[in-house]
């Protein structure tokens, strides 16, 4: 877009009451703030852990502790873990009717529209209040068909628990980095699924995590294995109301896409802006395999969130398709990465960040090539809006290209709303804070056209809610 | 009853402290088009723009009345809300609404209420195949790739279905074929009525041939230096505006 506005101009932030309703917290199980062995080990007998797992978390609080704070990006210097209380668990057993979830957890859930999203367009839902899933729901069509769509707890003990085992944290190993370490001591909650070889999952299955407890951290932890020539769409959605401490989100998102298997996993991320939001997310691709993420990143107050895909066999596939808005008071980093393994692998990762009011939005984007990885493909696309001139758009590509038989591709471009085009709306007697709401919803629509219908749908209207009471 | 529609009054604009417009006074009445010439720079883009109500241009002298409102001070939309319509030189280009729906959203904000969906759709189809647009264009992103001649046409079809008072059409013309200048200018002319009121910048005949022009009037320097009838399009367009200025001195 032109450079037209060079004034100085501040977009306020707008009303998310819809997502601020607290909840009396309800929890029958706290463990003190901060962390150590006693706590940990309160965890694993607070959840049965199996033996290899008890042993799992208090390895994973070594190398925790053991591990600096990342360095290299938005400050974590406010982030206190001895402040965040590690594990709170609802009052409640987890659930397989919706009518049997608690009023005012149900409330928050309804008011968020899952359970009519269950109704319309899902195979299967799980919902996840604090530490622990209250909710999971799978349809008959999907069950018959052989798919497991379970909580990861259920998971560790019952008939799929070697897969689990064989699995869990292989991708991302606690070694990996400081959170992820955190994570391996700590992990609560989330889902585990299997779609068995062949199977296409016809419509979608979804989680939506909330974090209702303050200081709470929540760690939970996504396994999902798409066997051979099964197709899955997984959607997350993740939000939480703001209180004045701050929350903590480390999960992990592992992912394992069979020999010409294909799945779609797509999230929407509107943390309340307290929050930190440190998350893994990777996914290895076998040969002819194909994974395809689908990112959203609206809320939080540090986000760092690079999605990785490991394309390790031949032709195997991955596309990135994200958007990030940053606001006041958001340090929103994200990005994507991915290692071409095998020859003739492909991939594409196309992002827009939007930032304003002061927000800080960065996009780091890293693709490495191996050797063997001949004949591969590599596009990276970035468009970054600037609402203001308070506000910051960076881009950090990263290439490691170790063979010469690729093809390699980086664009980046940022810009500013046009006065120009807001006074040719305006012009047609749209105001103008519903113009540039237009045109900032008009440079998210390629991302918009990829969500499914009622994100698509919730993310035009956060646009429009950041949008409001915008100063021209 | 009182037909004037649009009153400027002595004005003066400037850019960046350089004025542009330099004592313009103009009057339009209800049923009537004008036409507007001069040589390029001399300010008729400026003139159309502020009327729009273009931030870019500061009023420093004068005032603009419609329907004896003054809305000198007032913004775009308010005043495209009140019935000026401007169709832009060159129309900017906005990806990701596609030509459907922002028309849907600017009839819907320019009368208040939301279009009712059937009447809206059948209205559009109707007034693209009177522009001979290809329907597919409505489901386009607004602008974004059209050719020059088909933004033209767009503007035309904003002015079709959004109805205003006063149309403003700042070379609506230039950069079209002569088949496309005839349905341009049919557009206007379906338009027209003795309710509304046209003002046409141009710097050709065809537009303005099988239209019924009132009054002609040439901008030089920032200011209308002569008024005439349709003859006078006629002898400019022919002669150039040097021949006029010759007479002038003699």
């Amino acid at each position: 877009m032109k450079v037209f506005d060079s004034r100085k101009t501040r977009v306020e932030e707008g009303d998310r009451s819809i997502y601020d309703i607290k909840d009396k917290v309800r929890s029958s199980f706290e463990v003190q703030s901060g962390l150590t062995e006693e706590i940990v080990s309160q965890i694993s007998d607070e959840k049965n852990d199996p033996e290899w797992m008890r042993t799992f978390r208090q390895k994973s609080l070594q190398l925790y502790n053991s591990i600096p704070v990342p360095n290299w990006g938005p400050s974590l210097d406010d982030l206190n873990i001895n402040d965040i209380v590690t594990y709170v668990r609802p009052d409640t057993p987890m659930r397989g009717k919706w009518s049997e979830v608690p009023d005012d957890i149900k409330n928050t859930f309804e008011r968020l529209g899952i359970p009519k999203a269950e109704r319309k367009s899902l195979a299967g839902v799980g919902a996840q209040y604090d530490s622990e899933v209250v909710y999971h729901n799978i349809s008959a069509q999907a069950a018959a068909q052989g798919v497991v769509y379970t909580d990861m707890e259920s998971a560790l003990t019952g008939p799929y628990a070697d897969m689990v085992r064989k699995h869990f944290m292989k991708l991302v190993p606690p070694s990996d980095h400081k959170f992820a370490a955190l994570h391996g001591a700590v992990w609560s909650g989330g889902s585990f699924v299997y779609v068995p070889p062949g199977v296409s999952v016809e419509i979608p299955l979804q989680s939506y995590f909330r974090l209702n407890a303050p200081g709470a951290g929540q760690f939970e932890h996504t396994l999902i294995i798409v066997d051979e020539g099964a197709y899955l769409h997984f959607i997350e959605g993740c939000s939480a109301p703001k209180y004045s401490v701050a929350n903590l989100h480390a999960g992990c998102v592992e992912l394992y896409v069979g020999e010409g298997a294909r799945l779609r996993y797509s999230t929407i991320e509107n943390w309340s802006k307290n929050m930190y939001n440190l998350n893994t997310k990777r996914a290895r691709v076998e040969k002819g395999g194909t994974i395809e993420w689908v990112s959203g990143s609206f809320g939080s107050h540090i986000s760092y969130l690079y999605p990785m895909s490991i394309l390790k066999g031949e032709g195997s596939r991955m596309e990135f398709t994200g958007i990030t808005f940053a606001g006041g008071g958001q340090n929103l980093d994200t990005g994507a990465k991915v290692v071409h393994a095998a020859p003739h692998t492909t991939s594409h990762i196309s992002t827009k960040s939007i930032s304003r009011d002061g927000g800080v939005s960065t996009f780091r984007s890293s693709v490495r090539v191996m050797p063997e990885a001949t004949g591969s493909k590599s596009s990276v696309s970035c468009e970054s809006l600037m609402l203001d001139d308070q506000s910051r758009s960076d881009t950090i590509p990263v290439m490691d290209i170790q063979c010469d038989e690729a093809d390699i591709g980086h664009e980046a471009k940022i810009g500013r709303i046009s006065e120009q085009a807001v006074f040719y709306l305006m012009s047609r007697g749209i105001s103008e804070e519903d113009a540039k709401a237009l045109i900032v919803g008009g440079f998210a629509e390629p991302i918009a056209k990829e969500l499914p219908l009622e994100y698509a749908v919730e993310m035009n209207n956060l646009i429009h809610l950041e949008m409001k009471g915008s100063i021209g | 009853m009182n037909h004037t529609l649009l009153e400027i009054q002595d004005l003066h604009v400037s850019v960046e402290d350089r004025e542009i417009l330099k004592g313009v006074d103009l009057t339009i009445h209800k049923g009537e088009i004008h036409v507007l010439m001069g040589p390029n720079g001399t300010g008729k883009s400026t003139l159309v723009s502020t009327v729009m109500g273009d931030p870019r241009f500061e009023i420093t002298e004068g005032r603009i009345l419609l329907e004896g409102n003054d809305i000198t001070e007032e913004k775009a939309d308010v005043r495209a809300r009140k019935g000026i319509f401007l169709s832009f030189q060159s129309p900017e280009e906005i990806p990701g609404i596609t030509l459907e729906n922002f028309l849907r959203t600017a009839k819907g904000a320019v009368e208040g209420r939301a279009p009712r969906v059937l009447a809206f759709q059948k209205d559009l189809k109707t007034q693209m195949k009177n522009l001979d647009m290809d329907p597919d264009y409505a489901q386009r992103y607004l602008n974004v790739g059209f050719s020059g001649g088909e933004k033209k046409k767009a503007e035309i079809l904003q002015l079709m279905m959004l109805q205003p008072k006063l149309a403003l059409l700042d070379e609506t013309d230039s950069g079209l074929d002569v088949d496309a200048v005839k349905t341009v200018s049919n557009g206007v002319k379906t338009y027209h009525n003795n309710k509304n009121a046209v003002l046409i910048i141009t710097h050709s005949a065809k537009i303005l041939e099988g239209l019924d022009i009132d009054y002609v009037h040439v901008l030089e320097n920032g200011k209308i230096v002569q008024t005439g009838g349709k003859e006078l399009a006629a002898e400019i367009i022919e002669g150039g505006f040097g021949i006029r200025e010759k007479e002038a001195v003699v």
